[in-house]
C-alpha cells in the first residue's frame, strides 16, 4: 500500500502496549487519517509479550493481515530484546523506538544487526517523574508520533488533551501529569529524530505520512 | 391472513401449509378423535359414583367433563382408555369394559 | 419498511471495532428482546448492550442465560411471542445452540443472530476461521459475511427488514471475522439514528403468542406426511429470501449510498485469474489485486457475501462473464476428506451445473487464526496462470501458509 505508515508495537500484556495502538489510531483518525489500530491475540497473561500493530494513511486501508515490514517498531519493555526478534522485516528506512534509560549506542547491539536509526526514550523515568506511577504507553505513544510525523506536535497534544478530558472526566488533576509526559517524551524522540537525520520532523525517505499530507 | 387448518389435511400440496406448520386456532385436539384407539372402554355405576371428582383431573386426555360441581358421562370421542381413572376412584364406580363400546 | 420512500442519512465518520459497530447498530435498531452468554470473541456485543441498557438509551430486554443453548432457546421464545429478537455468540457458542438453530428456522422466527466467526476446538483456540458458521449452514438460516466493520454494521442493519419479510420469515446470521474485524478499530461511516430506525421499522408480525383472542400454536409435532412439506415450504421461503437481500440491499444504498448484493465483483471486468474469497481477507486480496495489477497481472476477487441462499447461479454468471482462466477458491474452513471445504465444493458444483467449466483450485487458508497475507495472494495467482498454462497440475485442495 501506498502512504501507508505502518508501526508494529511490542509489550508484556498489562503494560499497555494495545490501549497505545488504539490511541494512536483515535489521535490520527481525528487528523483526518484511515486508521488501523489491532492486537495479535494469544493466551494472554500479564506478563507475556504481546504484539500489536497500527496502519495509517491516507487511502482506504484493506489489508487484513499483521503486519511483516513496518516502518516502524516499538517496543515498550526492554527485557523484550533478548526474548523477541522486534526488528525482524523493520524497514532500514524506518526506525525503533526502545523504552530504556539507556542510550541508542548501548541499545544497537542487542537489535540483531539493524541499520536503522534507533530512539531511546526513558518512559519509566518519565512516568514516574510526571504521573508518580510506571505507565510506560502514554510517552511512547508520544514517542511514537514524534518518530513518524503522523501530526504535528500541537495538533498530537490537542487531541490528546481532548481525550484525556474525557477519559479523566472524574479526576481531571491527572490530566496536567499525563500532558507534560506526552511533552516531554515528544521532544526527547524529535531531537533523537533530529539528530539522527539532520531533519526537523520525522521525515524519511520517500515514505513520510507528514510529507503526503503537506502535498495532500 | 389465519389459515383454516380444517381445510389442511395430508392431500395438501407444500404450498397450502401454514408457516413452520403453525397452528392458528385453539382446542384443535377436539378435531382428532383419539377414541378410536381405545381397546377397553371406561365405564360408570352412578350408583357406586359419590362424585368426590378425584378422576377428573388425572385423566390425561380431559375425558371426565365436569359442570357444576359434579361429573359428567365420559368423553368417549376422545378417551383412550387408559384405565387411570379406575385406579383414582376410591369407591370402585369406575370399571373397564373389554372392547371399544361402553 | 418502506423501499420506496428510503429516509437518507448523513454519513457520521467515525473510527471504532467490528464488534462496537454492530452494538451501535443494536443501539439503533432497540430490539425488544436479546438472550446471550458471553464468548470470546463476541463478549464485548452483549457487554456493550447491557450498558446501553443501564443508561437508560435502549429498552431491550436482557435475559442473562446460563448457556448458549437457553439463549437460543429463549429466543424462540421471545420472538414466537411477538418480540424482535436477537442474539450473539461465536464458536463452541454457535455449537451448543445446534438443536435450536435448527428449530428457529422450521418455525419461520425472524430471529438475528450476530456471529463473530471463531474456529471449533479443537485444537482448542479463539481465533478465527469459518468452521462455526459453515458448520451451521444446513440450519436453513440466511447467513450473510462481512469484510469489516462498516460491512458488519450495514449488514446488521439489513438483517431484520430481510428476517421479518412477509415472503421469508427466517433466521438470520450476520457474520464477521473474530478479532480480525470485530477487535480492529477502523475508520466507519455510521449512520443517523432516525433514517436507520425508519429503515428497520416497527415489529409488526401478523401471527404471535402473546395475542390475546388469536390463539396460535407453534411448533407442533409434525407427522411424517406433513414434515417433508413444511421442509420444502422452508427451503422454497430460503429461495425468496434472494430476492428480498436484493431489494434490501438496494434500499440500503438510497438511505447510506452503500448498496448490496450477493457479492462484489472487484476488477473483475477483464480479469484473467479470479479469487472467490468470503470475509476480512478479501480486503487483503484486493489490496493484493491492485498490486498485481499496477504490475500488468490481470487478477480480480469476487467477494462472497451472501452464502445462504446460496447465490449459485449468480457466481456461475460472474465468472462466465468475466471469461477468465482459472479460479481460486478460498475456504477458511476445513471439511476433512469432504470434496474440497465448503466453497470449493458448492461452487464448482454450482459451475457445473450451470454449464461453466472454469478451472478451479480450492484453497485452505487462515485456519485458527493463521494469518493470511498479501504475499499469500500474490502466490495463489501465480500458481493460477501456472496451472492455466499447463506447466502444473492443478491441485484438489491446497493449504496456505502451511509448515510442510
Amino acid at each position: 500500500m501506498k502512504n501507508t505508515v505502518e508501526i508494529r508495537w511490542h509489550g508484556r500484556g498489562g503494560q499497555g502496549a494495545k490501549t497505545a495502538a488504539l490511541l494512536l489510531a483515535d489521535v490520527a483518525f481525528k487528523t483526518g487519517c484511515c486508521v488501523q489500530g489491532f492486537p495479535e491475540y494469544g493466551p494472554e497473561r500479564m506478563g507475556a509479550p504481546i504484539t500489536a500493530f497500527n496502519r495509517i494513511s491516507e487511502e482506504k486501508i484493506r489489508v487484513h493481515s499483521n503486519i511483516y515490514d513496518p516502518d516502524y517498531v516499538v517496543v515498550v519493555d526492554e527485557t523484550l530484546l533478548h526474548s523477541v526478534h522486534v526488528t525482524d522485516g523493520l524497514k532500514e528506512d524506518g526506525a525503533i523506538i526502545v523504552n530504556t534509560a539507556k542510550s541508542a549506542k548501548e541499545i544497537r547491539p542487542l537489535l540483531r544487526g539493524y541499520k536503522g536509526r534507533v530512539l531511546t526514550v526513558d518512559a519509566r523515568h518519565i512516568s514516574e517523574k510526571m504521573l508518580g506511577r510506571n505507565f510506560p504507553n502514554t510517552p511512547m505513544l508520544a514517542a511514537t508520533a514524534a518518530a513518524t510525523g503522523i501530526m504535528s506536535r500541537e495538533k498530537f497534544l490537542r487531541e490528546m488533551e481532548a481525550s484525556f478530558a474525557h477519559k479523566f472526566a472524574k479526576k481531571p488533576e491527572v490530566i496536567r501529569g499525563n500532558m507534560a509526559a506526552l511533552e516531554m517524551a515528544y521532544d526527547k524522540a524529535e531531537i533523537d529524530m533530529m539528530r539522527t537525520t539532520g531533519n526537523s520532523s520525522g521525515k524519511k525517505a520517500g515514505k513520510s505520512s507528514k510529507e503526503m499530507k503537506r502535498s495532500a | 391472513m389465519r389459515t383454516d387448518i380444517t381445510k389442511i389435511n395430508e392431500r395438501s400440496p407444500y404450498t397450502d401449509l401454514t408457516e413452520g406448520l403453525q397452528l392458528f386456532a385453539g382446542g384443535t385436539s377436539r378435531l382428532f378423535g383419539t377414541g378410536e384407539w381405545r381397546t377397553n372402554t371406561p365405564v360408570l355405576d352412578q350408583d357406586k359414583c359419590r362424585q368426590c371428582l378425584l378422576c377428573a383431573p388425572v385423566c390425561p386426555d380431559s375425558c371426565i367433563p365436569v359442570k357444576d360441581g359434579k361429573r359428567l358421562c365420559f368423553d368417549y370421542e376422545h378417551c383412550k382408555g387408559c384405565g387411570i381413572c379406575v385406579k383414582a376412584c376410591p369407591f370402585g364406580a369406575i370399571t373397564m369394559k373389554e372392547g371399544i363400546e361402553a | 419498511m418502506s423501499r420506496e420512500n428510503v429516509m437518507k442519512s448523513r454519513a457520521i465518520p467515525e473510527r471504532m471495532s467490528g464488534n462496537e459497530a454492530v452494538s451501535f447498530a443494536i443501539r439503533q435498531v432497540n430490539p425488544d428482546v436479546m438472550p446471550a452468554f458471553p464468548i470470546t470473541p463476541s463478549t464485548e456485543i452483549p457487554q456493550m448492550v447491557s450498558t446501553f441498557i443501564a443508561n437508560g438509551e435502549i429498552d431491550t430486554e436482557f435475559i442473562p442465560v446460563e448457556s448458549e443453548h437457553s439463549a437460543m432457546s429463549a429466543a424462540i421464545g421471545a420472538e414466537a411471542a411477538g418480540a424482535r429478537t436477537m442474539t450473539a455468540t461465536s464458536s463452541a457458542g454457535l455449537a451448543l445452540m445446534w438443536e435450536e438453530l435448527l428449530l428457529a428456522a422450521s418455525n419461520r422466527l425472524p430471529i438475528v443472530l450476530t456471529l463473530v466467526n471463531r474456529t471449533l476446538s479443537g485444537p482448542i483456540n479463539i481465533n478465527c476461521d469459518h468452521s462455526d458458521g459453515m458448520g451451521a449452514r444446513d440450519t436453513g438460516w440466511i447467513q450473510i459475511y462481512a469484510e469489516n466493520n462498516q460491512e458488519a454494521y450495514d449488514n446488521y442493519i439489513q438483517a431484520f427488514p430481510i428476517a421479518e419479510d412477509p415472503r421469508v420469515h427466517l433466521p438470520v446470521m450476520i457474520c464477521q471475522d473474530g478479532f480480525i474485524t470485530s477487535h480492529a478499530v477502523e475508520n466507519i461511516e455510521l449512520l443517523e439514528d432516525a433514517p436507520v430506525k425508519a429503515f428497520v421499522g416497527e415489529y409488526e408480525p401478523e401471527e404471535f403468542l402473546l395475542n390475546p383472542g388469536k390463539p396460535v400454536s407453534v411448533g407442533p409435532y409434525s407427522v411424517s406426511a406433513y414434515a417433508m412439506e413444511a421442509k420444502k415450504a422452508q427451503e422454497a421461503a430460503m429461495e425468496r429470501a434472494g430476492e428480498v437481500i436484493l431489494e434490501v440491499g438496494e434500499c440500503f444504498g438510497k438511505m447510506s449510498g452503500r448498496s448490496y448484493g450477493f457479492f462484489e465483483e472487484y476488477r473483475t471486468e477483464d480479469a484473467e485469474y479470479l479469487m472467490i474469497i468470503m470475509g476480512s481477507a478479501a480486503g487483503t486480496a484486493k489490496a493484493a489485486v491492485d498490486l498485481l495489477r499496477e504490475e500488468g497481472h490481470k487478477v480480480g476477487v469476487l467477494k462472497l457475501r451472501v452464502f445462504r441462499p446460496f447465490p449459485e447461479k449468480e457466481i456461475a454468471e460472474a465468472i462466465s462473464r468475466s471469461g477468465c482462466r482459472a479460479v481460486a477458491i478460498m475456504d477458511r474452513c476445513e471439511s476433512y476428506n469432504g470434496c474440497s471445504g465448503p466453497l470449493g465444493s458448492e461452487i464448482p458444483a454450482g459451475l457445473y451445473r450451470n454449464k461453466v467449466m472454469t478451472q478451479t483450485v480450492n484453497y485452505i487458508y487462515g485456519l485458527a487464526g493463521r494469518d493470511f497475507t498479501v504475499d499469500h495472494v500474490r502466490d495463489i495467482f501465480a500458481e493460477l496462470e501456472e496451472v492455466a498454462q499447463g506447466t502444473m497440475k492443478a491441485p484438489n485442495h491446497k493449504y496456505i501458509g502451511l509448515r510442510e
